[in-house]
């Protein structure tokens, strides 16, 4: 019972992690993008530790969706000062 | 038309490369002579509570050290190219009264955490990588709170370098004291689950840790410094 749990939320999990990885390539505005990007990975730390791999899902976590996410938008910000 | 159809084609390839490499894979039913090893001898050899850590450490400590170098590359590159250049700096603003007050609230939570993370690795998940990128988090955390103050950049500097010669001479001891380069017997493994055991593997993780939190701070850092012309 409990493994067929998990199979239905890995699914649903892999299934939302597709959807983010779309909109971070197909929306227009770049914040939502970086956004979407960080989700995608916060949805791959889940999985992985859904796998048993919380060492792995940590590392995921914390450079996946917290500090790329950061460095993305630092270098987002510097080329729209550099517009104006 | 020709370009959506070669897009195409090579898209059916590489779904036909990973369509037969899974039709061919099915899943170990036991563990292999050097996985089965590390399941019974690692624990009692080594003394780490979390046998990941025995394997990233200990076993395959080289691998970690290349790692650990992979990342010094990548963040001296970036300091070299982001603050070489000469020009104009862009003017920073003040940051939201929301964001300083949430970030004198978890600033030092997530700094404990970050320490907690590597200081326990040998016991619970996580360990000097993941920690020192929790730690790097805070300290962007207060960069991106407080943009005006800057923190000196030579403390990351010799904190990297301080870490990083660490690591190798423990290693080196390793091959003198004990059975070879980064071997953690050399000092006492005592008892498994202990805050002080698995020898020398709590030490190696601290300075991993502080090694991983300067440089991701300070590719940050390096970003925020640069020139204006510097990133075009």
């Amino acid at each position: 019972m409990e493994t067929n749990l998990n199979i239905i939320l890995a699914i649903v999990i892999g299934v939302l992690a597709l959807v983010f990885a779309i909109i971070a390539i197909y929306h227009k505005k770049l914040s939502v993008a970086i956004i979407a990007s960080g989700a995608v990975s916060l949805m791959a730390s889940i999985l992985f530790l859904l796998l048993s791999a919380p060492d792995v899902a940590m590392t995921e976590a914390a450079i996946g969706s917290g500090l790329s996410v950061i460095i993305f938008f630092y270098a987002l910000s510097k080329i729209r000062k550099q517009h104006d | 038309m020709i370009k959506k159809l070669t897009f195409l084609a090579l898209i059916a390839g590489f779904g036909y490369m990973l369509w037969t490499g899974l039709a061919k894979y099915n899943a170990a039913e036991s563990l292999n002579r050097i996985s089965s090893y590390y399941a019974q001898d690692g624990l009692e050899e080594v003394g780490a509570a979390n046998l990941v850590t025995a394997v990233v450490v200990t076993y395959r400590g080289l691998d970690t050290l290349g790692e650990v170098s992979i990342l010094f590359l990548t963040a001296s590159i970036l300091g070299f190219f982001l603050v070489s250049g000469k020009g104009p700096k862009i003017p920073l603003q003040d940051s939201s009264e929301i964001l300083k007050t949430a970030s004198k609230l978890l600033e030092p939570i997530i700094l404990l955490f970050g320490i907690y993370v590597f200081i326990n690795g040998h016991l619970t998940p996580g360990g000097g990588f993941q920690g020192g990128a929790i730690l790097a988090s805070a300290l962007i955390l207060a960069y991106l709170a407080n943009p005006k103050e800057g923190i000196n950049k030579s403390i990351f500097r010799i904190t990297e370098s301080i870490s990083g010669v660490v690591f190798i001479l423990i290693g080196i001891l390793g091959i003198v004291l004990a059975g070879g380069f980064l071997d953690n017997r050399i000092i006492p493994v005592g008892s498994i689950g202990d805050l002080i055991s698995a020898g020398i593997i709590p030490i190696i993780y601290i300075f991993v840790g502080m090694k991983v939190g300067a440089e991701l701070t300070s590719i940050v850092t390096n970003l925020k410094h640069s020139p204006k012309n510097n990133v075009e």
